[in-house]
């Protein structure tokens, strides 16, 4: 067979945003020769998208901020369907990562007595989001990228190589993880620019490579995001929880057509922008559904003093959590009182000063300026719900990032449970760090431990995977990658979208039948040499396993809870709290099972009053509480 | 609503190539890259282009269309007549790998050889205290993309591929200003931007503040000031005598 260029490292990351430079650096730092793979350019991760911030209960601008604030409102968020252990470890660590980014050289925006300035932002109860204007996301990716420059520095200092022991694979999209037995043995990918094969031998790969969102029409995610990693920690062995939910951002552009989708950040919310419906009502006042009653305002008035006065005030209900805001904005449209384009308004112009509008948000006036020609600082924006985020991923241990797979390791939003049903803005860029770190550590754990023992890949797997990569070019005749792909995005986004339906969810699933067997026969032309029909060819197999699971799982799941909504079974139920849905490989397609969900430490149950509590659990549940200290639940 | 353009678009590998002629449908409110995307996607599967945000974020296409450095994600298609034809090639100071796709390692290669963050060595994390007035100069410089359009222009560069090895470029010299801005930064980076990446060369045409999609002054804010701070230190009598006695250290006093 043909000449395979080959590599041989302690622990493999395969993603290079926020969450996979964090796994390195740990990595690397405790003393694994570590490679990083991006699918892009080193620096152009999807994290760079991330505009609000980064929460982290700092307490910089409300010194009543603690960890334990931050976790309630993480578990509120997630309606109480998160990990606890992940929420939990989250909320503690998030600040001491902020603050580790200021040792990088990250600059944030600052407060008047010089400590990082924090942000309001949807669902957190004080001001918590650490930014940098609307381009926080930047920020983080170009500041762990030049820490991974300077630790090669310190490399390049002491052994006179950069890359000893730590090299950043760019343009190089790995397609198999590869088993010696029972456990990772490495991985088998391509590069880019000449399409020539590449194996990975090692131990541990950590998986971060994002999310899922290239298999819906209207998304905020770039071409990167087709669940590559959630495909193949399926494919080795490893179970995906909580697919079902996928976070539809309430604000995404939504004129012209080719921008469709882009967010536009909740800073806007956050900072005082309001959405109105074509009527000019501030329609969200009508949506603050029962278990957040008393948390936001009821009336205008209250909800503009809130910005000045949040200690006698209650929150705006635009800042409710994304999954309320999104369906809001679906309804209104729905009953006819959308905007133009089939959005509605979100408008900062009436709110704020101009020179004010331009420091906040200034990638947002560019965005709207030069896309779709309209001046956020003069005229209210046409804004509509746009997939964003899959709250599910690849089910891990919440300490160490390990998947049921031994050496294999996954964090970030390729990961699962942390935010439950729904995650809050801005806690995900405090994700990728935490977890990031987390799972780097738990990498260097297991090959610290696995000794002279290592794995190899056999020439046989090798074999087996150049076969599957280069499928597409031996099949002639065969169907275009591209029509597949807009067939795949057009019937996610109608029938598994933010609104879902028994009947449409069936239809989904023939329709993934379908497209599954029409993948086999997928060709493409020309060479291997930086070939963009062949990459989605490879991609569009991931993309439909990826859309099953969520598609499979939304149809077991009969209750609506933050990003999964079922038209034919409205409302939270108390006993599908308790059910995880767990996604694994199951001959071509996918299986699903139930598992429960572990029941909160009592001393972090103990941070809820029961009556909140009761909004969420069973009878039995709550007969089960311990008989609670009535001191708690300052909120 | 939509019309068909006239695109010219650059085929081929580091062995030659040559522009090639398409005619693609074009939709309202449509960007280069959209175009782009639609010929891909109809007629040349396999057109090689970089892409990612779609958003001017991520500087990933850049490119040249009639000419001019651009990110394509943010070229608007109405800017052009509609029986103009829209020349797009590769950026040109750097080699080309496949059609649209040039090997910009050159700038990973800078960006390695400047000499990251060196904040004061007792203070821990937690404990830093910076003012609004003071970051916003090297928060400026961070808003950077890296699409590399600025390094793709400079003329020092574009046309003499023997400067790169003692060129920066005006990112990466943009990058030592960032650093020398910084206030908690403990190095003296003048000294560096002079001698190892060439801030010598740079003879302030502007062009490269005059291609950034972030509209960053990159000449007004970052280089000049970083060659009056240079020739503050080089050029100063005191510093000149006094430098002659001092020890070679790199510390700021």
């Amino acid at each position: 067979m043909a000449e395979v260029e080959r590599h041989s490292y302690d622990v493999i990351v395969i993603g290079a945003g926020g969450a996979g430079l964090r796994a390195a650096i740990e990595a690397r730092s405790q003393g694994m020769r570590t490679a990083i793979i991006c699918k892009s350019l080193f620096g152009k991760a999807h994290t760079v998208m991330a505009e609000g911030g980064i929460a982290a209960a700092m307490g910089n601008v409300n010194s009543k901020d603690n960890w334990q604030v931050h976790f309630r409102d993480t578990m509120r968020g997630g309606k109480f369907m998160n990990s606890w252990r992940m929420a939990e470890l989250h909320a503690m660590e998030a600040p001491q990562r902020v603050w580790e980014l200021e040792t990088y050289g990250a600059l944030f925006d600052r407060t008047k007595d010089g400590r990082i300035s924090q942000r309001n932002f949807g669902g957190h109860e004080y001001p918590r989001l650490a930014h940098v204007g609307d381009r926080t996301g930047l920020e983080l990716i170009r500041t762990l990228q030049q820490k991974i420059v300077s630790l090669q520095q310190e490399d390049e200092r002491e052994s006179g190589d950069a890359e000893s022991r730590l090299k950043v694979f760019a343009e190089l999209t790995i397609t198999k993880l590869t088993m010696d037995g029972e456990r990772i043995s490495g991985a088998f990918g391509y590069w880019r620019e000449s399409g020539r094969f590449v194996v990975f031998d090692a131990p541990a790969v950590i998986i971060a490579t994002g999310g899922i969102g290239k298999s819906f029409k209207v998304t905020s995610n770039s071409w990167e995001y087709t669940g590559d990693g959630h495909a193949l920690a399926m494919r080795a062995g490893a179970t995906l929880v909580n697919m079902e939910f996928v976070q539809f951002h309430p604000t995404g552009m939504v004129w012209p057509p080719s921008v469709k989708g882009i967010l536009v950040t909740e800073s806007v919310r956050g900072d005082g922008g309001v959405l109105t419906n074509s009527e000019g009502k501030r329609f969200m006042f009508n949506y603050v559904p029962e278990v957040f009653r008393g948390q936001y305002a009821d009336t205008e008035a209250e909800a503009d003093r809130w910005y000045t006065d949040p200690e006698n005030n209650k929150r705006p209900p635009e800042l409710l959590p994304r999954d309320e805001v999104a369906r809001a904005i679906n309804s209104e449209v729905k009953a006819g009182r959308g905007s133009p384009h089939g959005g509605v308004f979100l408008d900062v112009s009436s709110r704020l000063p101009k020179a004010e509008i331009m420091k906040r948000l200034p990638s947002m006036y560019h965005q709207f300026k030069e896309l779709a020609d309209v001046d956020i600082t003069a005229q209210p924006m046409e804004v509509g719900p746009t997939c964003h985020y899959v709250m599910g991923g690849v089910e891990v241990e919440p300490d160490t990032g390990a998947a049921k797979v031994p050496g294999l390791f996954a964090a970030g939003e390729a990961s699962g449970g942390m935010h439950g049903s729904n995650r809050l803005g801005g806690n995900s860029l405090s994700d990728l760090l935490v977890f990031g770190r987390r799972a780097g550590a738990g990498a260097a754990e297991y090959v610290g431990a696995i000794g002279a023992t290592r794995p190899v890949v056999t020439e046989a797997e090798i074999e087996v995977a150049s076969a599957e990569a280069l499928a597409p070019f031996r099949a002639e005749g065969g169907e275009n990658p591209y029509t597949l792909h807009t067939e795949l995005q057009q019937s996610m986004n109608d029938l598994v979208g933010i609104i879902r339906r028994e009947d449409e969810l069936e239809a989904a699933l023939a329709k993934l039948e379908v497209l599954k067997e029409r993948s086999k026969a997928v060709s493409v032309e020309g060479h291997r040499q930086f070939n963009p029909g062949w990459h989605l060819a490879l991609d569009l197999n991931n993309m439909i396993t990826v859309s099953e699971c969520i598609a499979r799982a939304a149809l077991i799941r009969q209750e609506s809870r933050g990003g999964h909504t079922r038209d034919d079974h409205p409302g939270m139920n108390p006993e599908w709290r308790q059910v995880n849905l767990i996604c694994s490989i199951d001959g071509e397609g996918v299986a699903v099972n139930k598992q429960a969900l572990s029941s909160m430490r009592p001393d972090l149950l103990a941070l809820f009053d029961r009556y909140e509590l009761s909004k969420y659990m069973t009878e039995a549940e709550l007969a089960d509480l311990p008989v609670q200290d009535s001191t708690k639940g300052d909120s | 609503m939509g019309h068909n353009a006239k695109l010219r678009v650059w085929r081929g590998d580091a062995s030659g190539g040559d522009l090639k002629d398409y005619t693609v449908e074009v939709n309202e409110g449509e960007v280069v890259l959209d175009v782009i995307h639609r010929l891909q996607a109809t007629q040349t599967p396999d057109l090689a282009v970089r892409w990612n945000c779609k958003a001017g974020k991520c500087g990933s296409c850049s490119a040249e269309v009639n000419g001019r450095p651009r990110l394509m994600c943010m070229c608007q298609m109405n800017n052009f007549a509609e029986d103009e034809v829209i020349t797009i090639t590769p950026m040109r100071a750097f080699p080309v790998i496949r059609d649209l796709v040039t090997d910009v390692s050159y700038n990973y290669e800078k960006a390695r050889k400047v000499p990251s963050f060196a904040p004061p060595k007792d203070l821990a994390p937690g404990d830093y205290r910076m003012q609004q007035v003071d970051v916003e100069r090297s928060q400026e410089f961070r808003k950077c993309i890296e699409c590399f359009l600025c390094n793709n222009t400079c003329h020092v560069i574009r046309d003499h591929e023997e400067n790169k090895e003692n060129f920066s470029g005006p990112r990466f010299l943009m990058r030592i200003a960032e650093l020398d801005m910084h206030p908690l930064d403990t190095l003296d980076r003048k000294k560096m931007a002079q001698e190892e990446h060439g801030l010598g060369y740079c003879n302030i045409t502007k062009c490269c503040s005059e291609v950034c999609p972030e509209h960053i002054h990159i000449t007004d804010n970052a280089l000049i000031p970083m060659k009056e701070r240079v020739a503050d230190v080089k050029y100063d009598p005191f510093f000149a005598i006094w430098s002659l006695f001092r020890k070679p250290d790199n510390a700021k006093s």
